[in-house]
């Protein structure tokens, strides 16, 4: 009886049937798109953060460079030459210089801190890197000679005679100047578990190996490779020593940049780079999620000075529009959801009462012929049921149908650490200025997922939304009394 | 049969208190047929809930059989509503949803009765007050007078010792008055149910065995 009354009352009323069925739906889709877009998103950030610091990684610790200009570390970079340098051939003189540095925004601090770090409890792996900034100015000017010899002008105010410009690169007396620059990072080869090299993947050639310490080899970013038209057995030039390129590497994900242009041993890094037992990044990766914050609290005690990011504060890091989109699905997608999902219980529970109070002498009629109150909430709860359950069918649908649309439109979100948190972060940037922002920069093409739980969510709320007013019009139901409900009666 | 000894039935208006049934004592055998008329508001249809076990008087009993419908909750009176009390109303209460078949079988329902036997029972029932080719109708696709069968059908099909009658020929018209009249009273005779019918129609009225008249709240017979 109680699905033969079920059906017929959802059939016979299908406007009230559809009305609570659509808002529901309404709801139920826009909780599954925000939901999944939310996913999306927190995908896509992992993907950046996973390019940048490895996958894995739960804590990163770095140091924040005294402000004080010209130290190492920060501060503008001169190239002095002197009278003698370069080489002159032709009356052009050619200049060369390359410098090999903590890259700006970072500071260097003694390795004996990943000791300090591995002996904190909870700790599974970590890696320290050094990260560096090679640069390369390369100039052309004219012989000096070639520049000195005009002759001052006559009393009459002719101008002096003398031999026109002449030398430097345009054989007029002019000069050239280009600055070249690439970011290295200095890892233990031996220790890939945790770190920047652990979300890559192998292009070409093979990645660092434990025997590859203290040998001058590097493994190479494929698109850095691409752009300074370099393959495998090629060699590249660091602070004037060539490399052996033994491999290429590219991000995980096909959006994504790697952490650094140039990865080679720390300890070829260090002896380069004067640097000797210093690291300037140290990747932690926790037992436990739920030992992060301890971890993080261990490691700001156990060094003072460094600045500790955990997973979230990196997350915090990413910037650009997948930031926007981070914010937007957090904040506007989540009271969106919310305020809709409120509105379609009260719709719900509101039809649910008008329909109770408009079938009283129904109900009365059913009291009367000796229904009990159980029976009469079961079925006004059945039906409500019912109703929240086709909304919720349809929601899911709308929802994937949405979903759909989102992935074949595939926003692309642009994602990057901008270079003053990128330092403070100890993440990796570039040699100069913008570039630093350039080299964490991402797109990301924004995918959404559709998981399982998004679904159980979704049906989960039907149920839940037709419960909740089900129950409160079967309460409502169960309180009239029959002699009052029947009007032909009382 | 019934007993009301000393039955009062007192409803708050505001201040006000109104008293519907003033210290009424009646006797109603088994299978007796009863008219029970009076003017608007004098009491007639708080006399049927109480009855009918659809309320409680605020004093004195009332006994159906061995059951003291004054003392006994809301769940035992529903029991007794379904097991032994069949009701007809003035304006039929059909469910709007259901056809006449599930209509009838609405009324058992809460005594567990098989769906098979529930469905053989029920059209039973409607062949018995002559609508056993309208089962699968809905009552908007009914006349009045067939809705009231159904209504009929739905009170008889769960075969009760007593049967309420409010007005049930209120809003037909003389002929469907006649014809509903003469299958109530046929099934009475049948089926030797207790029938007591409310009525401000003389004529119905006079078909019954024994006429009650009630006047603010205080009940008397007939000659």
């Amino acid at each position: 009886m109680l699905v033969t009354y079920l059906r017929r009352e959802l059939a016979g009323r299908r406007k009230q049937t559809a009305i609570v069925a659509i808002g529901m739906a309404l709801a139920i889709a826009l909780v599954i798109v925000v939901n999944a877009v939310s996913s999306g998103v927190q995908l896509a950030q992992s993907t950046v953060l996973a390019s940048v610091y490895g996958v894995g990684t739960d804590i990163t610790v770095s140091q924040t460079p005294a402000p004080t200009e010209g130290e190492e570390g920060g501060g503008r970079q001169d190239f002095d030459f002197g009278a003698d340098d370069g080489a002159t051939t032709d009356g052009t003189t050619t200049v060369s210089q390359a410098r090999l540095s903590v890259e700006r925004g970072t500071t260097s601090f003694d390795s004996a801190a990943l000791d300090a770090v591995s002996g904190i409890d909870n700790v599974s792996a970590a890696a320290a890197t050094l990260s560096l900034s090679n640069t390369t100015f390369d100039g052309a000017l004219p012989e000096r000679s070639t520049t000195d010899t005009g002759t001052a002008p006559t009393d009459d105010g002719t101008a002096g005679g003398g031999t026109p410009p002449s030398g430097g690169p345009d054989g007029a007396g002019g000069s050239s100047f280009s600055v070249d620059s690439f970011t290295i990072l200095g890892l233990d080869p031996a220790d890939d578990a945790v770190g920047p090299l652990s979300a890559v993947s192998l292009t070409d050639g093979r990645s660092l190996e434990s025997t590859d310490v203290g040998t001058d080899v590097a493994v190479l970013d494929a698109s850095y490779a691409t752009t300074a038209e370099v393959v495998v057995g090629d060699t590249v030039a660091i602070a004037g020593t060539d490399f052996t390129v033994v491999g290429l590497v590219t991000a995980s994900s096909a959006d994504a940049a790697t952490a650094s242009n140039v990865y080679i041993p720390l300890d070829v890094a260090q002896t380069l780079a004067g640097l000797d037992g210093q690291v300037t990044d140290i990747y932690v990766q926790a037992a436990s999620s739920t030992d992060i914050v301890q971890i993080q609290a261990d490691v700001e005690s156990a060094l003072p000075d460094a600045t500790v990011e955990t997973q979230a504060d990196l997350a915090s890091s990413v910037s650009g529009s997948l930031s926007s989109a981070s914010d937007l699905v957090k904040n506007l997608g989540l009271w969106l959801s919310l305020i809709v999902l409120a509105a379609a219980f009260l719709i719900a529970i509101l039809f649910t009462i008008s329909g109770v109070t408009r079938r009283t002498r129904e109900f009365g009629t059913l009291k009367a012929i000796g229904w009990s109150n159980g029976r009469i909430v079961r079925q006004v709860a059945g039906e409500s049921l019912i109703q929240g359950l086709i909304g919720g069918v349809v929601g899911i649908a709308v929802g994937l149908v949405g979903i759909l649309v989102i992935n074949l439109v595939a926003p692309t979100l642009t994602a990057g650490a901008a270079a003053t948190e990128a330092s403070a972060l100890g993440g990796p940037g570039g040699g100069f200025g913008q570039a630093a922002v350039e080299a964490t920069t991402s797109d990301i093409v924004l995918q959404v997922p559709v998981t399982l739980s998004v679904i159980l969510i979704a049906v989960g709320l039907a149920v839940l939304g037709g419960l909740l007013a089900g129950a409160i019009g079967g309460w409502r139901a169960s309180r009239l009394s029959p002699s009052e409900a029947l009007g032909s009666i009382a | 049969m019934y007993e009301l000894t000393n039955v009062t039935k007192k409803y708050d208006q505001g201040k006000r208190s109104v008293t519907a049934l003033n210290n009424v004592t009646l006797s109603i055998p088994d299978g007796q047929m009863v008219a029970i008329q009076g003017p608007t508001g004098g009491g007639k249809s708080t006399l049927l809930q109480m009855l009918g076990a659809l309320d409680r008087p605020t004093g004195g009993t009332v006994q159906l059989g061995s059951s003291d419908l004054s003392k006994l909750g809301q769940g035992p009176l529903g029991e007794i509503r379904a097991r032994e009390i069949g009701f007809v109303f003035q304006g039929f209460n059909l469910i709007p949803t259901l056809t006449a078949q599930e209509n009838v079988e609405t009324a058992l329902a809460p005594s567990g009765v098989s769906s098979a036997d529930r469905t053989s029972r029920a059209a039973a029932a409607l062949e018995s007050v002559g609508l056993g080719e309208r089962g699968s109708h809905l009552p908007a696709e009914l006349s009045g007078g067939q809705q009231q069968r159904v209504a009929i059908a739905r009170a008889l099909v769960k075969e009760p010792a007593v049967l309420l009658a409010d007005e049930p020929t209120g809003n037909l018209d003389e002929q469907t008055r006649d014809e509903i009249m003469d299958l109530l009273e046929g099934l009475w005779r049948d089926r030797g149910l207790t029938l007591i019918v409310v009525t401000h129609d003389s004529a119905v009225a006079r078909r019954a065995q024994r006429r009650l008249l009630i006047k603010q709240g205080v009940v008397r017979d007939v000659a």
